[in-house]
């Protein structure tokens, strides 16, 4: 039985597309991870567009899409367009397609200054200024955060659009995982530089809880006070370079660790 | 019966309730009769650089010359050749996790027909040694808000029913306690199976509070406490009680805080939230919780009960946006709600004065200094109109 046909979609089975920009493939092929589920999940929604899956093409328009990665190139600018006109309901997941990735480390450097020194033929390299989240280029349905996600939000993700209804994804911070999970906390016990109280939870506390405290691989909490958690790791012994460097992690490009990791660059 | 500042001391000869010294044989010998029993038995055990609550297999499990130091932020645990089990104040696990657990869920309902049946979880009763006196006030605070009419939750109550609660009474508190300010320890006076008392040289004096305290002490190696026993437990808890590092002056603060919502202090405290909840998650009395429904691809639905903070933006959404979508709003419920509104819903302070959310806020906020400096404003007689809820 599908679960779409009860909510009277226009095709018994929703088609989906998995796109990809620029990233490493990890977001997408979590999809795959999710191996008790594979079975439910094809007979839920029909492969469309897929490439790590099947080299099988079927025209869009696509009911469902999922987009890994960042635009970093003028073509991508452009296909994401298409990408989004050929969507009714377009997901971004990861931290790539959500705030631009580890690459957006470029947005502080000059790429003009260090393509020559990369690339032997410098002259095919066509790429932006910059590397930036969907969300800044087509109108984004649903963002799911993390690096890589975490596979069973994705499967909760695509269950609630099957079903309708809206997803259950936390937006506060890793902390109450953490708490939840009966860890320590490093950053009170033992003085750890931690991310947790400002980063969004969804990974289960996975870094605290084998001792390493929080990278901020899901991106800002809904609501943060980065200049507090700042002031905090100062007192604990950070210098104003490893603040500025904590918050230019895989989630750099997300306006408010932007903005904080700036305020500790002497020359931003 | 007198009370003293610090409880009923000596109330167990008072009121005739059974006591006897035990040593650290009779303590393996309690575990294991626990265990024996069928509880699942919990107790501070020296973990991940702190006391945490945690299954024990034996009495060599707990945490012989451990001793903690706790600050605003900051919690250090060291080691020392002392033999006591239990020189050390509150970790960050509560007793709430054992009759309120983070997740649980509550019913479900299977495709084709949807019935509902409810999910009592299934888990063992559960024991727990080494409660402290501001945990068992703690529940009471809980038993209040969650297990009592006109709204009893049932599953609370089903985990609440079982657990065996085995005190230990305070003789090293740390800087961020004040239980005597809110009448809550050192000494344990109620609400306990047997409360213990480490009089030193590893021996305890044993009271029992219940009928299954009574078993279990009776099945236990022991001696007949003398009256110098209790003396020694009277001088002990005396220490314990002038050693409280902070205070909060209860007089009045009910309508105090009210006075004071527009105070611009709060705007000064809402520069260092962080408003990550540890403060609500470590609280033993912070109950607030969410509903959520989930569905699955084989289309069984479930609804979960999680904890929730006051300190989530998500948490304060209703019809149109958030109603505390401030810091300083979110920071603000918290604090009136448990020193002041408390008293209006459950009759009682929501504070027991344990210290975790001092402790355990990486900003390290102070809840006993924002108070006094919210009262020292009050006291200068700073008026401060209407609150701003936003």
């Amino acid at each position: 039985m599908s679960v779409a046909g009860q909510v009277g979609l226009a095709h018994p089975k929703p088609s989906l597309a998995v796109w990809k920009f620029a990233s490493c493939d990890g977001c997408q092929v979590s999809l795959l991870d999710l191996e008790d589920q594979l079975l439910d999940l094809l007979g839920a929604l029909d492969i469309s567009y897929f490439l790590e899956v099947t080299r099988t093409v079927v025209d869009g328009p696509y009911d469902l899409a999922i987009v890994e990665g960042s635009v970093t190139t003028p073509a991508d600018a452009e296909r994401i367009k298409a990408v989004r006109a050929a969507s009714h309901f377009l997901v971004t997941v990861g931290a790539c397609a959500t705030a631009g990735g580890i690459q957006a480390l470029r947005n502080y450097a000059d790429t003009g200054e260090y393509v020559p020194t990369v690339y032997a033929n410098p002259a095919y390299i066509s790429s932006l200024p910059t590397s930036t989240p969907v969300s800044a280029h087509v109108t984004v349905d649903f963002e799911l955060h993390g690096c890589p996600i975490n596979p069973v939000q994705l499967l909760e993700v695509i269950t609630a659009y099957l079903a309708g209804r809206a997803p259950r994804i936390p937006d506060f911070p890793v902390c109450r995982e953490c708490k939840a999970a009966g860890n320590v906390c490093l950053l009170v016990a033992e003085g750890v530089a931690c991310l947790g109280p400002v980063t969004s939870a969804g990974c289960g506390a996975l870094c605290p809880t084998v001792g390493r405290g929080c990278f901020g691989c899901f991106g800002p909490a809904s609501t943060v006070n980065t200049a507090s958690l700042s002031s905090r790791l100062a007192a604990d012994g950070a210098s104003q370079e490893s603040l500025k460097r904590i918050f230019r992690g895989f989630t750099a490009g997300a306006p408010e660790f932007e903005k904080e990791s700036s305020r500790h660059d002497p020359q931003p | 019966m007198t009370l003293g500042p610090y409880g009923p001391l000596g109330s167990a000869l008072v009121s005739g309730v059974m006591a006897a010294i035990i040593g650290f044989d009779g303590l393996d010998g309690l575990i294991g009769s626990l265990k024996a029993r069928g509880y699942r038995t919990m107790g501070p055990v020296a973990s991940g650089g702190a006391i945490s609550i945690r299954e024990l297999k034996s009495a060599a499990d707990l945490p012989r010359g451990w001793e903690d130091e706790q600050a605003p932020g900051t919690y250090r645990l060291h080691q020392t050749a002392s033999p006591d089990l239990f020189n050390w104040a509150v970790g960050a696990g509560s007793l709430k996790a054992e009759v309120f657990p983070p997740r649980s869920i509550i019913w479900q309902a299977k495709a084709p027909g949807y019935e509902v049946e409810e999910i009592s979880d299934d888990v063992p009763p559960v024991a727990v040694v080494g409660a402290r006196p501001c945990d068992l006030a703690g529940l009471r605070v809980l038993d209040r808000a969650l297990g009592s009419p006109p709204v009893t939750d049932p599953a609370y109550r089903r985990r609440r029913d079982a657990v065996v609660l085995v005190a230990v009474e305070c003789s090293r508190p740390a800087s961020t306690c004040f239980c005597v300010s809110m009448g809550t320890g050192p000494s344990a006076s109620e609400g306990f199976d047997l409360a213990l008392t480490e009089l030193g040289g590893g021996y305890y004096l044993a009271r029992a509070g219940s009928k299954i305290g009574k078993e279990l002490l009776e099945g236990l190696s022991q001696r007949r406490a003398r009256r110098e026993d209790f003396a020694r437990r009277t001088e002990l808890l005396a220490r314990a009680a002038s050693h409280m590092g902070r205070s909060v002056d209860q007089h009045g603060l009910p309508e105090m805080l009210v006075r004071n919502l527009s105070n611009p202090l709060w705007d000064e405290v809402a520069k260092q939230c962080l408003v990550c909840g540890n403060c609500t998650a470590v609280c033993p009395t912070c109950f607030c919780s969410n509903f959520e429904d989930r569905t699955d691809l084989s289309g069984t639905v479930q609804r979960e009960r999680t904890w929730a903070s006051c300190a989530d933006l998500a948490y304060s959404y209703v019809h149109g946006g958030p109603v505390r979508a401030s810091i300083k709003s979110r920071y603000r419920q918290w604090v009136t709600h448990k020193f002041s509104w408390w008293w209006d819903q459950f009759g009682t302070s929501g504070c027991v004065g344990c210290g975790r959310c001092i402790t355990w806020c990486p900003a390290g906020i102070d809840v006993t200094e924002e108070i006094a400096a919210l009262r020292a404003s009050d006291n200068a007689g700073e008026t401060h109109g209407e609150a701003h809820l936003q």
